[in-house]
């Protein structure tokens, strides 16, 4: 184990180092560049041996991506937004073809207008896709992150494909001490990968087929049990993790405060530190603030979410996406956890950091006071309510 | 010579089963090929015809490892393929893409112009049945002109398709590539001998075949390997090759035999006027004046 100061972008870096990616396809967008600089460097250098791809697109970077796992090679890539988007046919075809690949992503506001600065849109919109998609707070979890992820997604039970979610420049450029677990331990913990789903010259096969009416649901079933598979294979991962390396993480989502709240805020990212200082300021004030951090959007923490959430007076989901015509997505599915559990409770959506816009203290302070008040069903940080859904 | 030819490639079928129409000439494209490439080619086939009569679980048609790429992305997953098959340490492969003139020359040209500048060691054949045929013969970049496609309606005012076939193969050859050639099912053992000689480059090869799609072209199934013969006879189409920085072509017809004859047998080509079949050989003789100022014979 050492320690370095790193920015999120590095920090990943260093965890896919310890992961070792046979195959990396490489294509640069803001503010996922430093990954794949930082990763040209190290198989420079020969302390990553990986075949690195200079791919002239986010589509090829991903279908290069599909082609290495379908030989059976561990493969990473990394986009962000726009980027994202671009390759978005290629993330429904990693996932029904179950090739545990695993993609950073840096997240970005998506055009128009163009804005290179972070909100969660561009991931968010992706949700159906069938990648599991976590949402790392720090530098130390991103990193964390990159090892575990191919532990989780490789795992004979889920074999789906790992988006990881690093908040675009407020995570990706901050820098960060950072424990860099030693690779002996690195390689005990995440063992080469290992399938039967890959070419196989002893036993040909036909791969990424068609399948018809009377087959299809069949296929389609068995991703999405694969994904629901990843829950509990992140909770065993987690442990082992602490065993090998001593840092503790929570599962599906990270509760802070919670267990008396009477309010609490829902949210997802880095964003959440600031909440929790903001809960810690408002309980000296007698407010009983919570909050809850959703660490993996998929599989979505539809338990966790009911449980924490039964109790209190109200609960604000806030989140840095906008689902046009509608309400945040991370709000329709917390509400879709609740209704499921039959839990009642008074919710309110709130809109903010898109494009990057600051959220500030007073911000989160103003969400605990409105939803102890009552409020609009969706309110835009900056503009106010919007009467939806009442 | 063409007995050699034949012994040369192996007994075994690779690709069988399947439902493509009767007379497909890209099936035989493939066909052929993977007999020269045999048991450790590795197949990789965007969306269009071969993919879709060929892969429909669990009706499954080539006995040797194959995949379906997104239609975009036949050279980026040759690419992965590759590359990741390397790592795992296996070296006595071949990575082959078979796609069709659409998933070519319009939807995956950026991906293949990719993977040739990395100079990755693919084999990418391009079957060129000269319109979208899987979806029912719309036009792509590859439809020759005047040729009547179900986008390109044959009327008063336009007669089909407006503009020239791309050429794939030089555009291929502009990257420096290590290998390109033409080809034509109609000339299956000089096809056959171009993916011999592809197997034993190191570095990116591109083959571009002509595959005449009956259903498509409007002739009969088994016109396919006549009318292939026909192209490359009338000049419409040239066998040729590009290694070393140089120009080869590998047949010169002593006499071209005649245009009208050949377009004139097919459904595509029936509603052209003396006029746009003039455009046509013109067109032709501009080329051959190119090919022959250009190419070494």
């Amino acid at each position: 184990m050492s320690k370095k100061f790193l920015s999120g972008n590095e920090a990943f870096a260093e965890g896919i180092r310890l992961a070792r990616p046979q195959v990396i396809s490489a294509y640069p967008i803001t503010p996922q560049t430093i990954v794949v600089e930082r990763l040209s460097e190290m198989v420079e250098d020969g302390s990553l041996s990986a075949e690195y791809v200079h791919v002239e697109s986010e589509h090829s970077a991903l279908s290069c991506a599909i082609g290495a796992s379908a030989a059976g090679a561990r493969a990473f890539t990394a986009t962000s937004s726009q980027g994202l988007l671009y390759m978005a046919e290629c993330l429904y075809y990693a996932a029904g073809g179950r090739f545990p690949i695993v993609m950073m992503n840096a997240d970005r506001s998506t055009a128009l207008p163009w804005n290179i600065y972070g909100d969660q849109r561009d991931s968010l919109s992706q949700l159906d896709s069938g990648w599991i998609q976590s949402y790392a707070e720090n530098a130390q979890e991103a990193l964390d992150l990159a090892l575990m992820s191919y532990k989780i997604a490789e795992d004979k039970r889920v074999q789906t494909p790992y988006m990881a979610n690093l908040d675009g420049f407020v995570l990706t450029h901050t820098y960060e001490t950072v424990d860099i677990p030693a690779r002996g331990q690195a390689d005990k913990f995440l063992p080469p990968y290992e399938t039967d789903n890959r070419i196989d010259f002893d036993s040909p096969k036909n791969m990424a087929f068609s399948a018809g009416p009377d087959t299809n649901y069949i296929f389609k079933y068995k991703e999405h049990k694969g994904i629901l598979a990843a829950a509990e294979v992140i909770t065993e991962t987690e442990k082992e993790f602490a065993e090998i390396f001593g840092r503790h993480y929570t599962g599906l989502t990270e509760n802070y405060r919670t267990e008396d709240a009477e309010y609490i805020i829902v949210t997802l990212g880095s964003i959440a530190g600031l909440c929790r200082e903001t809960a810690d300021k408002l309980r000296e004030n007698g407010v009983k603030a919570g909050v809850v951090r959703i660490r993996y959007m998929r599989p979505f923490p539809n338990k966790e979410i009911a449980d924490v959430l039964r109790n209190v007076k109200a609960y604000a989901v806030l989140e840095k996406d906008i689902s046009f015509g509608n309400e945040g997505t991370v709000f329709t599915n917390v509400n879709s956890a609740l209704k499921k559990a039959g839990v009642d409770v008074k919710g309110y959506n709130f809109i903010g950091g898109l494009g990057g816009r600051n959220i500030s203290a007073g911000d989160i302070e103003n969400i605990y006071t409105s939803i102890a008040k009552g409020t609009e069903s969706v309110n835009f940080i900056g503009i106010g309510g919007e009467d939806n859904g009442k | 010579m063409a007995n050699k030819v034949a012994d040369s490639i192996s007994r075994e079928e690779y690709f069988y089963g399947h439902k493509a129409c009767a007379g497909c000439g890209g099936s035989l494209a493939v066909r052929a090929a993977l007999k020269v490439l045999g048991q450790n080619a590795v197949s990789v086939l965007p969306a269009g015809c071969m993919s879709a009569v060929g892969f429909n679980f669990p009706q499954l048609c080539f006995s040797n490892n194959s995949i379906i790429s997104t239609f975009a992305g036949t050279a980026s997953m040759l690419t992965g393929v590759e590359a990741g098959l390397r790592a795992r340490g296996y070296k006595d492969f071949t990575a082959v893409g078979f796609a069709g003139d659409g998933g070519t020359a319009d939807i995956g040209i950026q991906a293949l112009s990719g993977a040739i500048d990395r100079n990755d060691n693919i084999i990418y054949i391009c079957y060129d049945n000269e319109a979208y045929m899987n979806t029912g013969i719309q036009k792509s970049g590859l439809t020759p002109f005047g040729a009547k496609t179900t986008t390109t309606p044959a009327g008063a005012n336009i007669h089909g398709n407006i503009r020239p076939k791309k050429n794939m193969f030089e555009i291929a050859a502009a990257h420096d590539i290590p290998y390109a050639a033409t080809a034509s099912v109609g000339y299956i053992y000089d096809f056959i001998q171009k993916v011999q000689k592809a197997s034993q480059i190191q570095g990116t090869k591109y083959i571009h075949v002509i595959a005449p799609c009956p259903t498509g072209w409007g002739v009969a199934p088994d016109a396919t390997v006549d009318i292939a013969k026909e192209v490359v006879d009338c000049g419409l189409w040239y066998l040729a090759e590009y290694e070393n920085g140089t120009f080869k072509l590998n047949h010169k017809p002593k006499e071209f035999t005649d245009v009208t004859a050949y377009l004139k047998k097919q459904g595509r080509f029936k509603h052209l006027t003396d006029d746009d079949i003039q455009i046509i050989t013109a067109s032709r003789d501009k080329k051959w004046e190119f090919i022959d100022k250009n190419f070494e014979l």
